[in-house]
């Protein structure tokens, strides 16, 4: 299961989340929604760089992006 | 058990509306209409009630906007300059369909004009007052006593139509003491399951007067239009004191219709076959039965403090062919019983 | 899996009407998150001013009243009055506090009023199409203010969190912003802060948010942030300007 889930459908690619992403894991320009905006996609295969700080969540204006955490083994 | 006791018209007002069971009170201070506030300041938290002095009319109104939205019965009180600022407030208040009481203790004008009683803002009162398709329901006391029932029975009307009621009075009903029966029974309740209380075990609910989507404001005012529809044809109130074979009627409503019933007398000692009718509801007007009335009676005469208002609704309610003039006196110049039955005598030649 | 961010369930879940970059949608969901924290969403109840942010009840899974433009706090002293065991919060812009409704929010406060005003500074108005604001900035250009507001001519923008913080009436008044992460945590702080002493009923709380307005900024979403940084905070300065410690003053 990936750690950041972004609603594409609704993004309008205004780029807060990648630009504070400090692992740079998000890219704009993904296939056009039906807002007519390219939006915001996680980078692919570089799931395991994710810390999950939810920066990138916490700066979405349209709050559409989910974090997930892997819970550590007891 | 009901009480007769001497009361001044404000204060007759006032408690009308603590009978009305109104606990909200927001306003800021005008003459002539100052005995109103200044009584429920102190009578409105005795009886468990809240009153606040805003500050201005345009906060007050919104204030009780607020207050209807969340379900209670409220009431504001100013006069001309301040019923101006608050039209706004008026407007979204009908938009919305919130119920409130507002009184216009009139003040003579434009501008700052004078105290001295006027039906100056007739035009005002009855035209909506405020931008958009709407109406207020004004109500018109004659007497002390009315001034109490009018505003029970206007808290009721604001009710049963979700719209805001006018009392429309002047510094002669404010100021003047006479004997008032209090009332015994209870005022008629309507629930309000649309006010905001918080979503608590139901959907959200929302009162707004914006409709930005296709044909939804036309669809929004047609809909007040059919409970304005409604109301004339339940709920107008009319006085008419008929000779059946009268040859002219005299029309006027609130404290000058005091003057007409004087003049009306003296005519008919002189012989004069005069009826007499007096709006009690200014809007809705009572145009079906002035138009009864003038099926029969060839001349009416509108007597007003003001240059001629509500005489425009009197001529597109009577039969076609139907003489109506006009006894008008604005200004705070208030209009003798001899200089009516003179005008009546005169439109007899 | 745990999840470390969701939607606030006070947030409703749909499309917004709010352009790219808009923050609106930040400020609806520190509002949507202060009032689940405190689990009040079905005793809550919203005022919208005019503006972008009238449409609150499209977002926000709690009652909502619209207002006339800037009278939301004489609205909200309405309800409040008659609900005060309910929370009750009013949304308003800039144009719509800080100009038309001048006077509302300064006697509302002045009351101590117990209510809650969320104020959205993004020193234009946003939905008449991008206007001079009593917070425009000087040497902004706006569709009123086309050669940049001169204080010869407009005066100059109006710091309403200070202003306010002047008032016996007001328990709290904060200025936040939005642009970063680190300056989001202390608006989050904020809001919570203004609601929860709404709850425990110690008057009047006001949080100001400097936000972005990319399209009437004529700006990116991105420059916008910058813009928030670079020409607001230092005009606006952050901070708590009135906290009172307990509800000495009733």
């Amino acid at each position: 299961m990936p750690k950041v889930v972004i609603d594409e459908a609704r993004c309008k690619a205004c780029a807060f989340c990648a630009s504070v992403c400090p692992k740079k894991l998000i890219e704009l320009g993904g296939p056009i929604n039906q807002l007519g905006y390219q939006p915001a996609f996680f980078s692919p295969d570089r799931e395991g760089e994710c810390t999950s700080c939810a920066l990138c969540a916490e700066m979405c204006p349209d709050v559409l992006i989910e974090v997930f955490r892997e819970e550590k083994a007891s | 058990m009901e009480e007769r006791i001497m009361l001044k018209g404000s204060v007759a007002l006032a408690e009308g509306a603590l009978t009305a069971g109104c606990r909200y009170y927001f306003g800021y201070p005008i003459t002539p209409q100052n005995d109103i506030p200044e009584y429920l300041s102190l009578h409105m938290p005795e009886r468990g009630g809240v009153f606040i002095q805003a500050e201005s009319e345009v906060a007050s109104i919104n204030m009780l906007l607020g207050a209807a939205a969340a379900g209670a019965r409220a009431m504001t009180s100013s006069s001309g300059p301040g019923i101006s600022l608050m039209q706004e407030g008026l407007s979204y208040m009908a938009g919305s369909e919130l119920p409130c009481v507002v009184v216009n203790i009139t003040r003579s004008g434009p501008g700052l004009g004078g105290i001295s009683p006027t039906q100056g803002d007739y035009k005002q009162a009855t035209c909506g007052g405020g931008h958009g398709d709407y109406y207020l329901i004004v109500l018109a006391p004659s007497s002390v006593q009315e001034m109490y029932d009018l505003t029970i029975r206007g808290f009721e009307l604001a009710d049963k139509y979700r719209n805001p009621v006018m009392i429309l009075g002047d510094a002669i009903l404010g100021q003047m003491k006479e004997p008032v029966t209090l009332r015994d029974a209870k005022p008629v309740t309507y629930d309000k399951p649309w006010a905001l209380t918080g979503p608590k075990g139901r959907k959200p609910q929302l009162v707004k007067s914006l409709y930005l989507k296709d044909g939804e404001m036309e669809v929004h005012n047609w809909k007040l239009a059919e409970k304005y529809r409604r109301l004339a044809e339940e709920d107008t109130m009319v006085e008419v004191d008929e000779d059946a074979d009268a040859d002219i009627a005299v029309v006027a409503y609130g404290s000058c219709a005091r003057i007409v019933i004087s003049a009306v007398e003296m005519a008919r000692e002189e012989g004069i076959r005069v009826s007499r009718i007096r709006p009690i509801t200014l809007y809705p007007f009572p145009s079906g039965e002035i138009r009864r009335v003038s099926e029969k009676v060839g001349r009416f005469l509108t007597v007003e403090m003001n240059t001629g208002q509500m005489v425009r609704d009197v001529r597109l309610s009577v039969a076609p062919g139907c003489d109506v003039r006009l006894l008008a006196r604005p200004g705070g110049a208030i209009p003798t019983p001899q200089q009516i039955l003179a005008e009546i005598r005169k439109a007899l030649e | 899996m745990k999840q470390v961010f969701k939607r606030p369930e006070t947030l409703i879940k749909t499309t917004t009407h709010f352009c790219p970059g808009c923050h609106h949608g930040t400020v609806h969901r520190l509002v949507a998150e202060a009032i689940d924290r405190l689990g009040v969403r079905e005793d809550t109840i919203g005022v919208a001013g005019v503006g972008c942010g009238v449409f609150l009840y499209d977002y926000l899974a709690v009652d909502v009243c619209e207002a006339p433009h800037g009278r939301a706090p004489a609205v909200a002293t309405g309800i409040k009055r008659v609900n005060p065991e309910k929370i009750v919060f009013t949304y308003q812009g800039d144009g719509d506090l800080a100009s038309i409704g001048m006077s509302e929010v300064v006697h509302t406060a002045n009351r101590g009023e117990n209510i809650t005003v969320i104020f959205v500074n993004n020193s234009v108005y946003g939905m008449t199409g991008g206007q001079m604001a009593p917070t425009t900035l000087l040497g902004q250009q706006t569709t009123t203010s086309p050669r940049g507001r001169d204080f010869h001519y407009d005066g100059y923008p109006i710091r309403m969190a200070e202003m306010l913080a002047t008032l016996e009436g007001v328990a709290f008044a904060a200025r936040v912003a939005v642009d970063k992460p680190a300056n989001l945590r202390k608006a989050k702080q904020a809001v919570n802060t203004a609601f929860e002493m709404q709850a425990k009923n110690m008057g009047f709380t006001f949080v100001e948010l400097l936000s972005a307005c990319p399209t009437n900024w004529y700006m990116t979403p991105l420059a916008a942030l910058r813009r928030i940084e670079e020409e607001m905070i230092p005009y606006y300065p952050l901070g708590i300007f009135r906290q009172r410690k307990a509800a000495d003053y009733l």
